[in-house]
């Protein structure tokens, strides 16, 4: 018994083991995924038992076995007495009615969080940010009834600590379905569709997500941040993300800007402040604040970002940005640019 | 070998019949004759070699994708060719590897445990498998010409639609898919027609071996199933080639639309795939515990239940998509009510083994690994049926884990015990039993280094279908462990097949039954002649061959000059008339050819579908054109 014990530790352990790593189901950081974590640890140790009964019963069997075949003639035939056969008759419907009363344990739990999941949205103070998929990257709209008050960024959404935060899923293209794990279940983006889904974080952190549905070749870099912060930093963040892009201040980056509004950037590209207004693309306007680069595939440094620019497919191969030959002359001022929109 | 077999009547013309039945069963010669085959143990072979190709194709893809997956930002294969890979490795297994092979063993079995001499229409038969092995080879055409399906086995639109990926590939998908549409209702259509109409004198419904009932209850199933993955396939390349509106969400139509009638189709193929596969386990299990199953009735109504069950919970693939409360817990209640019918038939197996007295072959071997690697998919089967639960852990892998799970270790461990227990029926020779443990061993540790770790890859956030992911996921050392299992099964594969290879030269000698066993395909000898029986059986019990020699009665007044067999009543198989099945006939393959050329055709040009209709009109009336009466022919 002790065995198994130390045995059921070092399974409950590698599960367990999983929380300390960044993307996780079972590490939640807000009410949602708190929830279903502990949903999760009831349908776990419920079904590990009944797994390890049936386990047990099944090589209790061995025991039974007809031993010494050669010796014994072959045609030998098993008929049990028909006490014996009622009695395992009798068994085998105490097994079956206790696992329909399991299964119906199991569903009411089941049903319960997830009523008391979905009315963990019913509030009225929230955000509503929209999360549009596109091949493949993420457009973030921070709604506002106030026109002048919506913006756009991308792959990365920053959410105030504690407050519940409605999630629009939309796509621009194919499938493709936003999953946060630290935080909730995923829900798809659906072409002609909108589907909601309400997040909250309870604690300050950098939860990474990504697209699970699949949505062609570079499904597999498709991720986003949710940056969680206390209010305050929240507020200066938003504040900071209405205005328009800084104006260049140093030759360099005024360079810089030149080439980018004189090349094929423009045509994909939003740069607010600017006459860059192409909606194609990511929004840059506070490109040199966020985290990464070709929706968080690399992070945001200016090695990465010249790399990038140069030979976008090298990096992230089949994606549909425009490879733009440029001189180091420019290259270097544009990089310099980019990196200045805070 | 033992009292209990080779009792036949003693007739006085006994020679005579053996003679009749040999020639009027022969099979024609050439290489046009063996095209010509209707015989139901060489259509059923056939399918089983070519379905076990491509289980060796599908498992090489496998060994591809986990060789890419093995650590982080691996670059042994590309994106392009990784998306390639994984499709056809699903789609070759669950439509050229599991469905087909299900139904070659069915084919070959269900007549000799029925007791008669062919299947119900053996040149339906014979055309059923040309169709599937045109949609072998235009998919591996498409496959070596680096036109593989790219989107997926489930090719959601709009991703499978004309605006994302033009080219050829996913045409060729989805005409594969019409193949073996055409040839899973053939033999659906067969083994219906054969289970009703054409069982022993006595056998009635509550006596057909439980085998022939999970085959009976598949085959309804592919006949509801079917249609739904034809409307499916069909709205995609219509939109695809003439650019109609029903799936394309740029021309006013709906991808969930799609996605409602793909897993309308979906979730049952996987209960077509393990239902056969329960049936394998019952045989075996009987076999081997020396005792009929405890339960016949619980256990048939349970499978009856797990095949209605199984067209009422499709939209557990889409909960993701977001649904009402409501329809939730009705979809949530459906998915885990077939963990009960699944319940009770692993309590009745379990009930078997406890009350009988265990044989510990390499086929009982793969039962308990059976039990054991299944049930565990059960459990994961029940937590991905609460919507909560599979919220996180859709399209993870999680999700990978659980129906590696519930496939493999449902339906490809039966099977390999199906192969080392029907081996000696099929080639006449026993597989060796050592080796057979050996084999079973190193599949099962393989299969559980590779599949467990996924289930906590999905929770650490592990999504699927992605051909690589950073280093600081922390995903590298289970993907490293799930690997080497991959090529631990590899080995598996390679002991199993060096097995069959020596058995079928040097294994022991079979005799009609080794095992000892109590159905009545072990009455027939072993390779089967062609026309399995020389006197058809008359049944009894439901064991009919622990019944004591002595009470064994056969059908006499049978013409052995043509190829004549009994059709009995549908409940009772009273004896009702004879019937003459056709003879050989090279026109199913010529037909197969015809229609091959107009599917394939038809998603390059559409002027395809009118030649190839006609041509396939040609064929049939060579097909039915009608031949003098059958007296004593050459």
């Amino acid at each position: 018994m002790r065995t198994a014990r130390v045995a059921l530790m070092l399974l409950a352990g590698l599960f367990v083991s999983c929380g300390t790593h960044q993307q996780s189901a079972i590490d939640p950081a807000g009410p949602q995924s708190e929830n279903i974590a502990g949903l999760w640890w009831f349908f776990f140790w419920t079904l590990t038992s009944i797994f390890l009964a049936v386990m047990v019963f099944m090589l209790w069997t061995l025991t039974r076995r007809h031993r010494g075949i050669e010796q014994e003639p072959l045609e030998i035939r098993h008929a049990p007495s028909p006490e014996t056969e009622s009695r395992i008759n009798r068994t085998v419907a105490g097994c079956t009615i206790a696992t329909v009363v399991i299964l119906f344990v199991l569903l009411i739990a089941s049903v319960g969080t997830g009523k008391s999941v979905s009315e963990l949205a019913n509030k009225n103070n929230g955000l509503t940010v929209d999360v549009t998929g596109n091949e493949w990257w993420w457009h973030i709209r921070y709604q506002n009834s106030d026109a002048s008050m919506v913006f756009d960024t991308a792959n990365e959404i920053h959410i105030p600590v504690g407050r519940p935060v409605q999630i629009r899923g939309m796509s621009q293209d194919v499938i493709h379905s936003f999953w946060v794990p630290n935080l909730h279940g995923k829900r798809d983006l659906i072409p002609s569709h909108v589907t909601t889904e309400w997040i909250q974080a309870d604690r300050p952190g950098i939860y990474r997500g990504q697209c699970a549905e699949f949505c062609g070749l570079q499904h597999a870099h498709m991720s986003v941040y949710v940056i969680a912060e206390p209010e305050s930093k929240f507020q200066d963040w938003y504040n900071a993300q209405l205005e328009p892009a800084a104006s260049p201040s140093t030759p360099v980056t005024q360079h810089g800007q030149q080439v980018f509004l004189n090349n094929a950037c423009i045509f994909c590209h939003q740069i607010r402040g600017t006459t860059a207004g192409g909606q194609n693309g990511p929004d840059l306007t506070h490109f040199g604040s966020r985290m990464g680069i070709a929706a968080n595939t690399v992070p945001n440094t200016k090695g990465n970002l010249g790399g990038w620019i140069l030979d976008p497919q090298s990096m992230k191969p089949g994606n549909h940005m425009a490879t733009i030959a440029l001189p180091s002359t420019d290259l270097q001022p544009l990089i310099e640019y980019l990196e200045s929109l805070k | 070998m033992t009292a209990t077999q080779d009792i036949v009547p003693q007739t006085q013309n006994q020679a005579e019949d053996l003679e009749n039945l040999n020639r009027v069963w022969r099979h024609p010669r050439g290489v046009l004759g063996w095209l010509s085959y209707t015989t139901h143990q060489a259509i059923g072979m056939r399918y089983i070699v070519t379905a076990f190709i491509m289980l060796l194709a599908g498992g090489i893809e496998a060994l591809l994708i986990r060789t890419q997956l093995a650590h982080s930002n691996n670059t042994f294969l590309g994106p392009d060719h990784y998306n390639e890979i994984f499709t056809t490795h699903g789609t070759t297994m669950m439509f050229l590897f599991a469905v087909p092979m299900m139904e070659g063993m069915a084919i070959y079995l269900v007549p000799l445990m029925l007791g008669t001499r062919n299947v119900a229409f053996p040149r339906l038969n014979a055309f059923g498998y040309w169709m599937y092995l045109g949609g072998v080879l235009f998919l591996y055409w498409g496959v070596f010409t680096n036109a593989a399906p790219d989107m997926g086995w489930f090719a959601y639109t709009p991703l499978s639609g004309p605006q994302f990926t033009p080219g050829k590939r996913t045409d060729i998908w989805a005409q594969m898919i019409t193949f073996t549409e055409v040839s899973a209702m053939c033999v659906a259509a067969e083994i219906i027609a054969t289970v009703f109409k054409m069982r022993a004198p006595r056998m009635s419904l509550n006596r057909i071996p439980l085998y022939v009932w999970s085959m009976l209850i598949q085959s309804f199933m592919v006949l509801f199933a079917m249609p739904a993955i034809m409307i499916a396939s069909s709205f995609l390349l219509s939109d695809r080639t003439v650019a109609t509106h029903f799936v394309n969400p740029a021309e006013g139509g709906d991808p969930l639309l799609y996605q409602h009638i793909f897993w309308f189709f979906g979730h049952p193929e996987v209960y077509i795939i393990f239902i056969p596969a329960l049936g394998f386990a019952s045989a075996i299990v009987s076999a081997n515990c020396r005792r009929e199953v405890v339960g016949y009735t619980a256990m048939v109504l349970s499978q009856i239940a797990n095949g209605f069950i199984a067209f009422g919970l499709w939209v557990h693939h889409m909960f993701a998509t977001g649904l009402p409360q409501i329809g939730e817990a009705f979809f949530t209640a459906s998915s885990m009510m077939i963990a009960i019918t699944s319940g009770v038939q692993i309590f009745c197996w379990l009930a078997t083994m406890w009350t009988g007295r265990i044989r510990l072959t390499t086929s009982m071997h793969f039962i308990y690994g059976f039990i054991a690697i299944f049930a565990l998919g059960g459990m994961t089967g029940v937590i991905l049926a609460s919507v909560p639960l599979d919220l996180q852990a859709h399209d993870t892998f999680f999700v990978v884990g659980h129906f590696h799970y519930v496939l493999i270790g449902g339906a490809v461990f039966p099977l390999f015990g199906a192969f080392y227990h029907w081996f000696p029926k099929m080639t006449g020779r026993l597989m060796n039993e050592t080796a057979g443990k050996l084999n079973f061993w190193v599949l099962f540790v393989g299969f559980n280094l590779t599949f467990f770790p996924m289930h906590i890859l999905g929770l650490k956030g592990m999504t699927r279908r992605i051909y690589t992911y950073p280093p600081e996921m922390g995903w590298d050392q289970l993907n490293m462990l799930a690997t080497i299992g991959a090529w631990i099964i590899a080995i598996g594969g390679l002991i199993f097949l060096a097995n069959v290879f020596w058995g079928r030269r040097y294994g022991t000698v079979a005799g009609n039954n080794p095992w000892d066993a109590e159905s009545l395909e072990w009455a027939a000898a072993s390779p089967p002649k062609n026309y399995n029986f020389e006197y058809l059986p008359v049944v009894t019990s439901r064991a009919p061959l622990w019944v004591p020699p002595e009470d064994r009665t056969f059908v006499t007044g049978l013409r052995n000059d043509r190829r004549e067999v009994l059709v009995t009543t549908l409940m009772d198989a009273e004896p009702h008339h004879r019937y003459v099945l056709p003879r050989p006939s090279i026109w199913p393959f010529l037909t197969g050819v015809a229609v091959t050329i107009g599917f394939i055709g038809s998603v390059f040009d559409a002027w395809y579908i009118t030649f190839g209709s006609i041509l396939t009109g040609i064929c049939l009336i060579g097909w039915f054109w009608p031949s003098r009466p059958v007296e004593l022919e050459p």
